[in-house]
């Protein structure tokens, strides 16, 4: 515990440090991206202590009027510190490289200032084992990753994303202060032990609690439709940002979540019919948006609203589990959900990071501009690739893994179950496959249309400086590793479910034993298919050695000046499948069809706008807008009116206090 | 462990590409021609083994990569299959999940390679794949929950095992209905008609064959091999649940399992011969209506 906090310590004197020091950008660096190393080292050592057969520590303090303060650190926040830290110190070491001191003169220690106290106020968030302490440590959580999205504040698409990121962090903080409110009132006490004895004091209550915190951490989360922050704050923030926010920093939503279900306790069965609902409808939708975006960043927000999604469906099969007492359904739902968490992390970091350098080097993340980039970045070509065949789920990587426990917690749930479980985990089947062919489809496009084929417009292309590559390099190894050691990685688990749902940890490993297995069996096969990889290259190699290999161009059907314009686009590679979702995705097309017998110009240009932003919350903040707008007429402008709303007042409260 | 189950799963290593020749026969036959050589698909390789290779200037090394992860992927994908009955070489519990990404892993690579030509032909098939296979897979997972639900097993090799003349009595209607939406989907997915023409000689029309248009010599020999494997082990799937034959003999069992192959590269011919290619708009229809009826199905075995 004291290490802990030791490193949040660390964190938030490092960050003034740097603020301290921003006269100098280089000082102001050492010692903001320092302390995140230093920090994210020291709180790696006690999570990974507290995981590995620690005893749950906790700690309680008075706070003034508040009464007290309690912090904990069970398998739960240490799972969820993992991700958190390790994520925050290697992108530290990005930002270090990516973060041009001499762009940005006066206060280069901010974003540092700002960037540590995002990574202190997510460990706190974990930590925290009190209402007004979590949400105190949440807030400042919003407030520094707002900071850092309105990084390039000249722009003023970043500063409208960050209005977006503002508001809708803010609305969805709401329904956590009723939540908590309404749970401390009950209760007598904002201390989450209380709150759990309440919740089995008050079951009436018990399943609005849960929709508020459905509502409010899935708007952190990014649960559709409370996600039209995320496309919009993701992509305006710096890549190292980005890789934060959207690997680690949302998850704090799911923690939030996982922790209320553990207080809320035994489930009834729409918990988790409603999260596989969120699950399907954030997995499939969000996918489909990141198809029909053409700038890369934005497409890997999308692709975060369809991980969440995969993680709800985890999640949901879990309460299924929980609610009808099946053991294995509880841990390989949970399990596989919870594992996704620190799998995203690593793999979608690891993409935005790749994407940063690929904004670093060419100054555009525009699809229809990039192409051919492996030839000169092939590093971070590599390191994409990796990401890419992880975040689709395939084998041997580690997104395969996760995504493997909640499939067979869906096909156990759908070959043994009743029909309350059976029917939502045929619907889990039905949906993780189409995530999953979709993913496919749309990271084929993300990297075959970046990094292969020629480049569509000239512009300058080089792989980053070793401070760039180190942390892209270290996420795709964790790729590899996440994926052939799972089997020895996957007890740990147990402990983890266990301290969610309360059951005895040992009966969770037992029925943990059988998947493990399987997965041991499926990692021996990923082995031999790599192995077969490795043959057969070297029987091409034997073959083709003393034979005639020739370089030519790519076949053109005999066309005699093909060019690079030619090559197929992201938007028509994708488009067979956005006219097939067009219900869903309302895609606008502008054509200008070539006309007359001798045509000029023709063009076409695609927009996808949000959905959710465009069809729900647009109409409703109008709604709301032009409600208010009616007590305008209030606004006289005469001083004598204002005295008058001013003696109503008083006489009001007057005779309210004199009754 | 009986010698069968480990000469039934090698045989479809050296029986594989007989599946393109019977195909080819039938095709002929329904044509009034004599037609290809049974084995001409044997040649091919042969000849292809023995050339050299002419490699596109735009082309990085995903494009060397693509047929060799393909031919690995379907390699693997041969070990989980179950035969007549037999338990699979690597069988366990969801290997049902790794058998499809498998396939979604091959498919990844054969796209990015078809990518890698800068080739806007090879962009169109990769398109056109990614968008029908994103499909078929919902379908192939419903029709493989179906055959859990009536064995109750995770694994391939459970769940295949289940389908006996007995199951067959008790739950005909449903395996019936997982039988024709298996059948679309090795069709789809081994591009036959009627969603991709193996024969067809325009590229604006292709969808497997223009993704591989660059690939030659030992390449294209990989790609050849890897695909006569598919059609052998997601027909395997089909004829698994259609040729129940469990005598006790395992030799036998498996003679019935071969024959049923046979039956089916006829069958495939036999549509070939009789329909034309949908269009590419009605595609997603056929996989989506595959898909229905897997779920179907699972209606009549969960009410």
């Amino acid at each position: 515990m004291s290490l802990i906090l030791l490193a949040v310590a660390v964190l938030v004197l490092g960050g003034l440090a740097a603020l301290i020091t921003s006269r100098s950008a280089r000082v102001a660096t050492f010692f903001g991206a320092g302390a995140a190393v230093v920090g994210g080292g020291l709180g790696l050592v006690a999570a990974i202590g507290a995981l590995t057969g620690g005893t749950p520590a906790a700690l309680s303090t008075p706070w003034g009027v508040y009464g007290v303060a309690s912090l904990g650190l069970d398998p739960l926040s240490a799972f969820f510190l993992l991700p958190i830290l390790g994520l925050s110190l290697l992108a530290a070491i990005y930002g270090a490289e990516y973060l041009d001191p001499r762009r940005k003169g006066g206060l280069s220690g901010l974003p540092w200032l700002c960037f540590d106290l995002l990574v202190a106020s997510m460990v706190v968030v974990v930590l925290a084992r009190n209402g007004l302490l979590f949400l105190v440590a949440w807030e400042v959580m919003s407030i520094a990753s707002f900071f850092l999205v309105i990084y390039d504040h000249e722009k003023e698409s970043v500063r409208d994303a960050g209005w977006v990121y503002l508001v809708a962090t803010h609305l969805g903080t709401a329904f956590l202060l009723a939540m908590f409110l309404s749970m401390g009132h009950a209760a007598g006490s904002l201390e989450f032990a209380a709150m759990g004895q309440a919740a089995a004091l008050a079951p009436a209550s018990v399943g609005a609690w849960f929709l508020l915190a459905v509502v409010g951490f899935g708007t952190k989360a990014g649960f559709m439709p409370f996600h039209v922050w995320l496309p919009e704050a993701h992509p305006a923030a710096p890549s190292h940002v980005s890789a934060v926010m959207s690997g680690v920093m949302i998850k704090t939503g799911i923690y939030g979540l996982v922790r209320t279900i553990s207080l809320l306790g035994p489930p009834p069965v729409w918990w988790g019919w409603l999260l596989v609902a969120i699950g399907l409808t954030s997995g499939v939708l969000g996918v489909l948006f990141a198809l029909a975006q053409h700038d890369l960043k934005r497409l890997l927000a999308y692709h975060s609203v369809e991980n969440i999604g995969i993680i709800a469906l985890g999640l949901g099969v879990g309460l299924l589990g929980w609610s009808t007492g099946s053991s294995f359904l509880m841990v390989a739902g949970f399990g596989g959900g919870l594992l996704h968490v620190v799998n995203h992390a690593v793999f979608k970091g690891l993409l935005f990071l790749g994407a940063g350098s690929v904004l670093h080097a060419t100054g555009t993340l525009d699809l229809e501009q990039l192409g051919g980039l492996s030839k000169r970045m092939p590093r971070t070509a590599l390191a994409f690739l990796v990401g890419a065949v992880a975040i689709c789920g395939l084998p041997p990587l580690n997104g395969f893994v996760s995504e493997f426990l909640v499939y067979v917690a869906a096909f156990r749930g759908a070959s043994g179950g009743s029909a309350e479980v059976a029917a939502p985990s045929l619907a889990v089947l039905a949906g993780l496959a189409l995530i999953g062919g979709l993913a496919a489809a749309c990271f084929a496009k993300a990297y075959g249309i970046v990094f292969l084929g020629e480049p569509r417009r000239e512009v300058p292309a080089h792989d980053p400086g070793w401070a760039m590559q180190l942390p892209m390099l270290v996420l795709a190894l964790a790729c590899v590793a996440g994926g052939l050691a799972a089997p020895l990685l996957l007890p740990a688990l147990a402990d983890v479910v266990a301290a969610v749902t309360g059951a005895r940890s040992l009966e969770l490993s037992s029925s943990l034993a059988a998947p493990t297995r399987w997965l041991g069996v499926a990692s021996l096969a990923a082995v031999v298919l790599l192995a077969l990889v490795g043959g057969l290259t070297l029987l091409r190699r034997a073959l083709l050695r003393n034979r005639e290999v020739g370089q030519a161009g790519t076949w053109d059907c005999g066309y005699v000046a093909p060019t690079a314009r030619m090559q197929y686009t992201a938007s028509s590679f994708a488009q067979p499948l956005i006219r097939l979702f067009r219900v869903a995705l309302r895609t606008r097309e502008h054509l200008e069809a070539p006309s007359t017998l001798f045509p000029a110009d023709a063009s076409l240009a695609t927009h996808t706008p949000d959905v959710a932003r465009e069809r729900l919350f647009h109409p409703m903040f109008q709604g709301l807008n032009e409600l208010l707008s009616r007590l305008r007429a209030l606004q006289q402008g005469r001083v004598q009116m204002y005295v008058l709303y001013i003696v109503i007042t008083i006489s009001v409260l007057l005779l309210w206090k004199l009754e | 462990m009986h010698p069968a189950s480990i000469v039934l799963p090698a045989s479809g290593l050296v029986l594989a590409p007989l599946l393109f020749g019977l195909i080819n026969r039938t095709k002929a036959w329904f044509a009034g021609r004599r037609g290809q050589p049974l084995l001409q698909a044997y040649y091919d390789l042969y000849k292809l083994l023995h050339k050299g290779a002419v490699y596109s200037r735009t082309t990085t090394w995903i494009f060397r990569a693509g047929p060799i992860v393909g031919l690995s992927a379907g390699l693997v994908a041969l070990a989980l299959l179950p035969i007549a009955g037999m338990p699979s070489l690597a069988a366990f519990g969801g290997d049902v999940v790794l058998f499809a990404y498998l396939w979604a892993l091959a498919r990844f690579f054969t796209v990015l390679a078809a990518l890698d030509t800068g080739s806007a032909f090879e962009g169109m098939g990769a398109s056109r794949e990614v968008q029908f296979s994103a499909l078929a897979e919902p379908a192939l997972f419903l029709a493989l929950a179906t055959l859990a639900r009536i064995s109750g097993q995770l694994s391939l090799s459970g769940i295949f095992t289940a389908v006996t003349p007995a199951t067959w009595a008790a739950e005909g209607s449903s395996l019936a209905l997982v039988a024709v939406a298996l059948f679309v989907i090795v069709l789809a997915e081994n591009a036959r008609i009627p969603v991709d023409d193996p024969n067809t000689h325009l590229e604006l029309t292709m969808i497997h064959e223009v993704m591989v248009l660059d690939h030659g010599g030992p390449d294209f020999a990989l790609i050849l091999y890897g695909s006569s494997l598919k059609l052998w082990v997601l027909g395997g799937l089909l004829v698994n649940v259609a040729v129940p034959v469990r005598t006790g003999n395992p030799w036998l069992d498996g003679l019935a399992f071969l024959s049923g192959m046979a039956v089916l590269a006829v069958a495939i011919g036999v549509v070939e011969s009789t329909m034309a290619r949908q269009k590419l708009l009605r595609v997603p229809h056929l996989l989506l209506a595959a898909g229905a009826m897997s779920a179907l199905a699972l209606v009549f075995l969960v009410r």
